[in-house]
């Protein structure tokens, strides 16, 4: 009966597929981090064009990229947002479904930072600290051996004698990359453990850099992979711990965290715009090519993303913690041209 | 010898007395002092927690369904809307959002100066304390009421959300000087506001009415489209779930051979009953969107996944139904002549309507709170237009209640927690109303034999 009941289900929607009317709103899905900056490009852009507001899912870059690579039609969506570059493995997925033409958009840059509660000490970082915190393994006295530094003061002499409590996103997240990649691996450079693994491992760079980015399982690395919410939760009851955070999410709670110093240098819309914040990455959007002249309002959408009022500095983008991307003319000149992105580099 | 033995064993009459407990008595009696001490003690935990959970969403949640305005009257400067000076709709219609600021940080100021309210920040600063929402309003006026540029017109306007949150206790003097989107002096030309009566708390009709909104603007946040996407798929859940689940459990009971086959389709529906809900998740989004191709985040897709996962629970329910109504209803109506699908029809159900019709509108409040499958499909969006109207409203993006609820707690600004606690309530009193409604119907109509 239920088999019966099922077929019959099917027998309505395949009906009602085919009454369904051409999709007139743009479908975005993709990164949460891009999400309230996509929401708000929406919504302004709902109130000022005569098209819908667009769709603006979230799911995260990995999911929102191959969502786009699925094929070309009105059931696939229009553009994937993304806190991180395209991989060659999307590209060869999308051309092994007819998605050749892929625009890359970059909107900005995010910051990451380093909060901890507002009542707590104030922190002064370097990307050594964070490794010879978390890592799983440190050199001590020339030699590798396991992390046993308990307190921050361990780490550094003058940094505050509070307990090591890291939350960090977990490895689902781009965030995740960008924290591996600029903190973890640069501090594990700048404290010269990667050299001890480059020695241990015979040379391999791959082999010393995932050495690298190992980190201690005794509880003083803790992996968020909720969003920045449950990061500051958990922030909330442990009132030693650091969270790591997106700029904009910290300049909500400004009442709520403080932010520490990563080389010296407070992260801020400017000291990121001008790379001397060293944690930060670009935000991308892509764009199915192939749909721009199909659904009503894409290449308007893609334009007044990318217009000054909207992704310059004094737009609301930048507003809500974005760092506005130095060469946004030549982007806004790509779009306007729809040229589709070449080979990575 | 045996015999002899046995007789001696006769036990001693009983000693004591009734009212005086013997060891083994009170024992019992304490076993089962304790035993409802510990049921007692179950309840209690339970409905502790109960009211742990409503007071905490409450109390966090009911603000919400108030929100600040500021009344202000707006000069609908004609230079600024209107630089042909021809009235042209297309024209006028060019003026962003971003154009209509400038007109609200001037109203802004002359209000300040009308109630000659005591401060010395800027009229940028100034024009902060109202919301980001603010000029979209304006300029739907506008575009709808061209003939009035040029007028000077009164307008209720949102009040910005860390403004919001000050009267209601989420913002005070102290985060608002960490706060790098408010500052102090903002609170008090608010409060300064306030007194002259331009700044007031009204009731919050825009939270069940408006959509959703960005992360700029949350005091603009509402339920609107979530409300509509939920009803439609409770419409198309009950337009299918209803009918199919009855019709199959009709056959089922009264007129299925009991065979081998029936058996196994019985296990099967015992089990689909218990699969987790975020199967039919999967299986929505491989089918309904994969292979028929039907759209992303539409609530006809959300209607029929939930659909899948209610009818168990229909034919669970209305199999029970059927059951209870005594054979001799049956009996006496093939008695007199009346067929098989006459005594069932004319007889037979309708007593057993009452107990269909509750475990349809238990199944439905089961479906309305259900998130997770709903998160693979696609609803769990951005969504700020509203649906069409049925049927093709099925067809258009929408939210649901539970979705909206996951996706504001996501949310950065904390003006957010409020909303995500008042959409609960709005789902609590929702699933409250249905059940109340089913235990209305068994109440009036059950017979019981």
């Amino acid at each position: 009966m239920l088999f019966k009941s099922t077929v019959s289900a099917l027998a309505l929607t395949a009906l009602a597929a085919g009454t369904a009317a051409a999709r007139d709103n743009i479908q975005i899905a993709g990164s949460s981090t891009v999400l309230p900056y996509a929401a708000i490009v929406a919504e302004a852009f709902g109130e000022n064009f005569e098209f819908p507001t667009p769709v603006v899912e979230s799911g995260g870059s990995g999911a929102g990229r191959k969502k786009l690579c699925e094929g070309v039609g009105e059931n696939t969506i229009d553009i994937a947002n993304s806190s991180s570059r395209i991989k060659q493995s999307d590209i060869d997925l999308c051309a092994s479904n007819g998605v050749t033409e892929i625009m890359e958009v970059r909107i900005g840059y995010d910051g990451i930072v380093f909060a901890s509660d507002i009542n707590g000490p104030s922190y002064a970082f370097t990307p050594a600290d964070w490794h010879a915190a978390l890592a799983a393994q440190v050199v001590k006295d020339g030699a590798l051996a396991d992390n046993t530094n308990k307190v921050w003061s361990d780490v550094r002499a003058d940094l505050p004698g509070d307990e090591i409590l890291a939350f960090v996103p977990g490895t689902k997240h781009g965030t995740r990359e960008v924290f591996d990649e600029k903190v973890i691996i640069a501090g594990c450079e700048e404290n010269g453990t990667y050299d001890a693994h480059l020695a241990a491992n015979g040379g391999d760079e791959k082999a010393a850099e995932k050495a690298c980015m190992a980190l201690r399982t005794d509880g003083a690395s803790i992996d968020i992979d909720g969003d920045y919410t449950e990061t500051l939760a958990r922030v909330d009851a442990n009132k030693n711990g650091i969270g790591v955070f997106g700029l904009s999410f910290y300049q909500n709670n400004t009442d709520k965290l403080q932010v520490a110093t990563m080389g010296g240098i407070e992260p801020s819309v400017e000291t990121i715009a001008s790379g001397e914040y060293p944690v930060s990455r670009p935000l991308f959007f892509y764009v199915k090519n192939a749909h721009l002249d199909v659904i009503p309002g894409m290449q308007e959408y893609i334009e007044f993303f990318v217009s000054d009022e909207i992704a310059g500095p004094d737009g609301p983008l930048a507003a809500y913690g974005l760092v506005s991307d130095p060469e946004l003319a030549k982007t806004q000149e790509m779009v306007a041209n729809r040229v589709p992105m070449g080979v990575l580099n | 010898m045996t015999d002899f033995t046995a007789s001696d064993a006769v036990p001693a009459p009983r000693k004591g007395s009734l009212l005086t407990q013997d060891a083994r008595t009170k024992q019992r009696n304490a076993k089962e002092a304790r035993f409802r001490m510990m049921g007692l003690v179950a309840v209690t935990i339970g409905l502790l927690s109960l009211v742990g959970l409503l007071t905490s969403i409450l109390a966090s949640g009911l603000s919400s369904f108030q929100q600040t305005y500021i009344e202000l009257e707006v000069y609908l400067d004609p230079a600024k809307l209107d630089k042909t000076g021809n009235r042209n709709p297309e024209d006028i219609a060019k003026v962003s959002t971003f154009g209509y600021a400038p007109l609200i940080d001037a109203a802004m100021g002359a209000a300040i100066e009308r109630v000659g309210a005591a401060t010395d920040i800027n009229a940028k600063a100034a024009g902060e304390l109202i919301s980001k929402e603010a000029p979209a309003s304006l300029r739907d006026f506008v575009l709808a009421n061209i003939d009035r540029i040029g007028e000077t017109v009164q307008f209720d306007l949102l009040a910005a959300g860390r403004i919001d949150g000050f009267f209601k206790g989420r913002v005070t003097m102290e985060t608002a000087a960490l706060d790098r989107n408010i500052s102090p002096e903002q609170l008090q030309l608010a409060d300064q506001l306030k007194e002259a009566g331009i700044l007031t708390t009204k009731f919050n009709w825009a939270f069940f009415t408006a959509p959703d909104a960005s992360d700029t603007r949350p005091e603009a946040a509402g339920l609107g489209v979530a409300i509509i996407g939920s009803i439609y798929m409770m419409l198309i859940v009950l337009v299918l779930a209803l009918p199919l689940g009855v019709a199959a459990s009709i056959y089922l009971e009264e007129f299925a051979p009991k065979n081998r086959w029936t058996d196994l389709i019985e296990v099967n529906i015992s089990n689909l009953a218990a699969v987790p809900s975020i199967v039919f998740g999967i299986l929505g989004l491989a089918i309904f969107i994969n292979m028929v191709g039907l759209p992303q985040s539409a609530p006809i897709v959300g209607g029929l996944v939930l659909t899948l996962m209610t009818l168990p629970t229909i034919i669970i329910a209305t199999r029970a139904a059927l059951k209870s109504v005594p054979p001799s209803i049956r009996d006496a109506a093939l008695g007199v002549g009346a067929s098989k699908m006459q005594a069932i029809f004319h007889h037979v159900l309708p007593l057993a309507m009452p107990g269909i019709l509750t475990g349809a509108i238990i199944g439905l409040a089961q479906a309305l709170g259900e998130t997770a499958p709903l998160l693979l499909i696609g609803m769990v969006a951005f969504v700020r237009e509203y649906p069409g109207g049925p049927p093709e409203g099925f067809f258009d993006p929408a939210a649901a209640l539970p979705v909206q609820v996951y996706n504001w707690t996501q949310r950065g600004d904390p003006a957010f927690v409020e909303r995500a606690s008042g959409a609960i309530i709005v789902l609590l009193v929702f699933l409250v109303l249905m059940n109340i409604a089913a235990i209305l119907l068994r109440r009036r109509f059950e017979r019981r034999w």
